[in-house]
């Protein structure tokens, strides 16, 4: 077995754990920091629920190794509001009914997150562009773009 | 999904990646992952030593060199996207990188796993057959410099044998030629069901055909859109059939997205 040290900061707090070389990150994420916003949904890099900023740039967490973290910067879902608040973009959600079972809610928000500090007024176009990697099986994405419109203030 | 269990090397140069992917024959060479992580999941790969190219900066990058470009293979289809020597040279390799998959893909998916994965589908290989590329590949006797029609070998094998690294691809200067794309996908920018790639230089058009046989298919016909559709149906491909396309349909695209790559480049 080949275990390595890694050390990361996930939502500003550090952390420095043994991980298994074979560990993907979202199963670091969720069962070694107990941070079980981000989901396991496919589990073959299609649906987006695991999705996670990693040094600001959105990517499908089930798709690396937990090892090649290493010395990263991470975002998951709990960290995109200080907590007991909503950011905008999540109050969007909301207010939109952008979610129905919620399972892809938390990729579904990094996603649109990463689009809006890559592009803060974005045409919807470019909306759908941007969460073409996070699939939702309920809601058929229209409250979900309008939720993101809301949110860049159109 | 947990994993076979597997060793991992973090390399901080090319000269280490070597000696460690030559020195071991159950060791692979991991660039994006957006490929290999995954069939390592199914265990259709299932190698030992995982050799991370991640922390290789000399293998990420665009340089403009001589009106062409010089490509680090760890360089991302987002870097390609968002790169103003892409635009300025070969807008075409932007054009293409920015339908392939999705933000996350893109944000860690590389050109160089791209071709060294080469995959029928893939996008790349057909496009830089089609833009002449050439790729360098090291290994321990040092650099050797092989063209794009010699590059791609076979379903999944290409010319970086066993102890050698693709570290970079060569495109040439664009010198008035005009460059096209066209493909027919699974969805919106899916899976390619056929990719057809373009170089119109002189009234030749140079042609690459994407998932039609193990390798890209290179067609050259002058460029008027009866004597492309004529010269891919006299290529005789023998596609395969699957769930998606006959291979007739198959075919039967591989002439209409000729004509339209042709017909439309740029």
């Amino acid at each position: 077995m080949s275990e390595h040290t890694i050390g990361v900061a996930v939502n500003g707090d550090r952390y420095e754990r043994e991980v298994e070389a074979r560990k993907l990150l979202v199963h670091f994420i969720r069962d070694d920091l107990d941070l079980t916003g981000t989901h396991v949904g496919c589990d073959t890099g299609n649906c987006g629920a695991c999705t996670v900023l990693l040094d600001g740039r959105a990517v499908k967490s089930c798709m690396l190794l937990a090892v090649q973290a290493d010395g990263a910067e991470i975002t998951t879902v709990e960290g995109l509001s200080p907590e007991g608040e909503l950011s905008p973009l999540q109050q969007a959600f909301s207010e939109h009914h952008a979610l129905q079972c919620g399972y892809c809610t938390p990729g579904m928000l990094v996603s649109a997150t990463y689009l809006l500090s890559q592009n803060p007024s974005p045409s919807e176009e470019e909306i759908r562009r941007g969460i073409q990697g996070n699939i939702c099986r309920c809601t058929g994405y229209v409250n979900i773009v309008k939720a993101i419109r809301a949110a860049a203030g159109q | 999904m947990l994993l076979r269990e597997l060793e991992y090397a973090r390399p901080g140069s090319v000269q280490e990646a070597i000696q460690l992917l030559a020195a071991r024959e159950d060791a692979r060479a991991l660039a994006g992952g957006q490929s290999l992580v995954n069939v390592m999941k199914t265990r259709v790969a299932a190698p030992e030593l995982v050799v991370d190219l991640n922390r290789i900066d000399s293998l990420r990058g665009i340089r403009a060199a001589g009106g062409g470009l010089e490509i680090g293979a760890m360089t991302t289809y987002a870097a390609i996207v968002d790169s103003p020597e892409v635009a300025g040279a070969r807008p075409i390799l932007a054009e293409v990188a920015r339908t392939i998959a999705d933000v996350q893909v893109r944000n860690r998916g590389t050109i160089g796993g791209n071709v060294c994965s080469n995959d029928p589908t893939n996008h790349f290989p057909p496009l830089l057959v089609a833009l002449g590329a050439e790729f360098t590949i090291a290994g321990t006797g040092g650099e050797r410099t092989v063209d794009a029609e010699t590059f791609f070998e076979g379903v999944y094998l290409t010319a970086v044998q066993p102890g050698e690294l693709l570290t970079g691809i060569r495109v040439p200067p664009k010198n008035g030629s005009r460059d096209g794309w066209a493909s027919i996908t699974l969805g919106k920018d899916g899976t390619g069901i056929v990719n057809v790639a373009a170089t119109v230089s002189g009234g030749t058009a140079r042609i690459a055909i994407g998932c039609v046989a193990a390798t890209p298919v290179l067609v050259s016909a002058s460029a008027d859109e009866t004597a492309v559709r004529d010269a891919v149906r006299s290529a005789e491909l023998d596609p395969p059939s699957d769930v998606h396309a006959s291979a007739d349909y198959r075919r039967h695209l591989a002439e209409v997205l000729a004509g339209r790559a042709v017909r439309e480049a740029r």
